[in-house]
């Protein structure tokens, strides 16, 4: 059997089929939040946070009031980002007419605090929540041993991925948001409900971060710091992508996950820096990033 | 906090003017209160500490004990600093816990040089009464020799002869592998090959299908916290062990386990020095730490309360906190405890009792939330840790 630079060919596909998994992950982040700084102009450190609280709010469904994974995918994220308009109205509106680093700051405040709120009620440890049990189990595809719920979180990010972008580029409800994005003021004059536009979408972007917390619940460790780990890459996605790009998000977070799968297998120890060298390059060379516009 | 320990010393202030000749004894917990191993030290060593003075009913002794604590934040000049405030400033006798093996390193240095005395519950590194042993230091609960031989030499005898190692990219890592590759060597095994994973991880998948296509009979997990539970939770989805290879966690507490689930955790074979349900003394102990914060004690918690006892045994025995005379009686005195039975404190520093391997019950077998393990093996005191000779401890001759 030939071999690719000393690896078997089939172990290869298995680590690039993984490597699309984690990139549905860091497409479903990194579309929220750009879909957030795209419209709102407000880069969301709370992102991870409202990730994190995904995850939570999945295990606190299923513990107190006995409702599993498949009424939470739908729940969660409804209640999550209910508290991301809340979040919206009280504080992050009162500064959209200042600098982004105001809204940087306050973000990244309010993900610590949630953060240490959670970590205060359940420890650091962590909390257990299990595969649903349709999911359990998997498929030999030959050259690798697939988890049907990988499977499942492959295809449940493409959909809503292709859906959110469909809305946002395709239909009218996508185009008044874009316009309002170009010119509030004109916009308004046209009798369409700017700041409540604004406030929906900002709820519809925390609700993508939980939608993908309560994806990783059954995978990753449910931990108050889960969000934290993962969003710094993330923001390395959309920043390659472009900031504000919906494509750019969804493209790279999927492609990034391939290289960074690629990275695990031939040189694992750099699999944490690959994404911020690639960052670092596309930066020097197209600083609005791979589909963004300049400014 | 500080109004509790301002409580506490005003209290004492208060039996001090009863009894005149009491000793006053100021012991500070430092540890992790906020971070990655505040489930394992954090608050409970606290009570923890707290138990053991009410057990020894220090009051009618005539020793009038202050606890403080503190939080350390993993980070060795925080820590640094605390102890020196706490030494110089606001007359500490004793340091407890401190968990993380970089602080404890600059502990053990500061207590060495004011003359203090440090007991060690939460650390990993066996430097700490090997190559950096120190007169003033006592080494309470477990480490990495005893996490190391505890489960590398039973896997082995148990017919894990091949190893392939998940390790975590830092020294923690490294050392862990290290040490449980010359156990598996020794023991007859071989070691097939290792993948290096950035600290921390989320994603353990990619690593995991490389150990399972390595074919080897035991993946070792030299890893801690958040990445020894991704790594077992994501073992179990891609069928590991239903597929006939065996998981070793080479570094797991009680939480740990807890936070997977049975479900996901199932047959993980793993060493530890203390388990709440071993016998009639730890039950009982774990359901009034339990009553206090609301879940079972873990072996580091239960070492803070095992080190803090005897240390107010030694107390009592001298008559004086001279942190010489103390330290020379403690380790004299054979240690007795209800959590980890009868044992010894060694000239390095090292406390021995015995050590447990644990395996993790399936769920059918559990009868509530954090009945967990199963005993495989118990081994003696004496075997359990490094023998004296072989630590390169300047203290032994």
């Amino acid at each position: 059997m030939f071999e690719l630079l000393g690896i078997p060919p089939q172990a290869l596909f298995g680590q690039l089929l993984l490597g699309l998994i984690n990139g549905s992950f860091y497409a479903i982040l990194s579309l929220g939040l750009a879909i957030i700084f795209g419209l709102l102009n407000i880069i969301n450190f709370a992102h991870g946070a409202q990730y994190m609280l995904g995850a939570f709010f999945s295990w606190v469904l299923l513990t107190y009031f006995g409702i599993g994974y498949w009424p939470a995918l739908i729940i969660v994220p409804l209640i999550v980002g209910a508290f991301g308009i809340i979040l919206e109205r009280t504080m992050i509106s009162r500064l959209y007419h200042l600098d982004h680093l105001y809204g940087l700051l306050l973000t990244f405040g309010l993900a610590l605090i949630i953060q240490g709120l959670v970590r205060n009620q359940y420890g650091i440890s962590g909390l257990p929540y299990a595969i649903p049990p349709q999911l359990a189990g998997g498929q030999n595809l030959g050259f690798m041993f697939l988890p049907n719920y990988r499977g499942w979180v492959v295809i449940a990010s493409l959909i809503v991925c292709l859906a959110t972008w469909f809305v946002i580029e395709k239909t009218r409800l996508g185009a008044y948001l874009r316009a309002a994005t170009e010119n509030p003021t004109l916009v308004g004059a046209f009798g369409i409900n700017v700041p409540r536009m604004i406030m929906l979408t900002y709820g519809f972007g925390v609700a993508l971060a939980a939608f993908a917390g309560v994806l990783a619940a059954p995978v990753y460790s449910v931990n108050p710091n889960m969000g934290a780990d993962l969003i710094i890459v993330v923001f390395a996605v959309v920043v390659i992508g472009g900031m504000g790009s919906i494509l750019g998000a969804i493209v790279t977070g999927f492609g990034l996950g391939l290289i960074e799968g690629l990275t695990k297998v031939f040189y694992p120890e750099a699999s944490s820096v690959i994404i911020f060298v690639i960052m670092a390059i596309v930066l020097l060379v197209k600083p609005a990033g791979l589909f963004g516009r300049a400014a | 906090m500080k109004t509790k320990a301002l409580g506490l010393a005003a209290l004492s202030a208060l039996l001090l003017t009863g009894a005149a000749y009491a000793t006053d004894v100021k012991i500070g917990v430092m540890n992790d209160r906020s971070g990655i191993y505040s489930d394992i030290s954090g608050e409970g060593s606290v009570v923890a500490a707290q138990l053991a003075v009410e057990d020894f009913k220090a009051k009618d002794k005539g020793i009038n004990v202050t606890i403080v604590s503190a939080d350390h934040q993993n980070k060795p000049d925080v820590g640094s600093n605390i102890a020196r405030q706490w030494y110089d400033t606001e007359s500490v006798d004793v340091i407890a816990d401190v968990p993380t093996s970089s602080v404890a390193l600059a502990i053990n240095d500061i207590t060495k040089e004011k003359n203090k005395v440090f007991i060690n519950s939460g650390a990993a590194s066996s430097d700490l009464t090997g190559s950096k042993c120190s007169p003033n230091t006592i080494h309470w609960t477990y480490d990495t020799w005893q996490l190391a031989h505890g489960t590398g030499s039973a896997m082995v005898a148990n017919g894990g002869k091949s190893w392939f190692f998940l390790t975590a990219d830092y020294a923690f890592g490294h050392a862990l592998e290290r040490d449980v590759s010359a156990v598996v060597k020794a023991s007859g095994g071989e070691v097939i090959g290792s993948v290096k994973t950035p600290f921390p991880g989320t994603d353990f998948s990619s690593f995991l299908l490389q150990a399972q296509a390595s074919g080897a009979q035991v993946i070792g997990l030299a890893n801690a916290g958040g990445d020894t539970i991704n790594s077992i939770k994501q073992a179990s989805e891609f069928g590991i062990t239903q597929g006939g290879q065996a998981i070793a966690g080479l570094l797991v507490f009680i939480n740990d386990i807890h936070a997977l689930g049975l479900q996901v955790a199932q047959g993980l074979v793993l060493t530890s020095s203390f388990y709440w349900d071993l016998n009639d003394g730890t039950r009982e102990w774990s359901a009034r730490y339990e009553e206090k914060m609301g879940k079972k004690p873990s072996m580091v918690q239960a070492g803070v309360y095992g080190g803090v006892l005897h240390y107010l045994k030694a107390v009592e025995a001298v008559g004086d906190k001279d942190a010489t005379k103390v330290l020379a009686k403690m380790k004299e005195m054979p240690t007795d405890d209800p959590l980890f039975g009868k044992g010894a404190v060694r000239v390095d520093g090292r406390a021995i009792h015995d050590s447990y391997l644990f395996r993790v019950k399936k769920p059918e077998d559990s009868k509530g939330p954090w009945d967990l393990y199963e005993t495989v093996a118990t081994t003696p005191a004496d075997k359990a840790f490094r023998p004296l000779a072989d630590g390169g401890c300047s203290l032994v001759k």
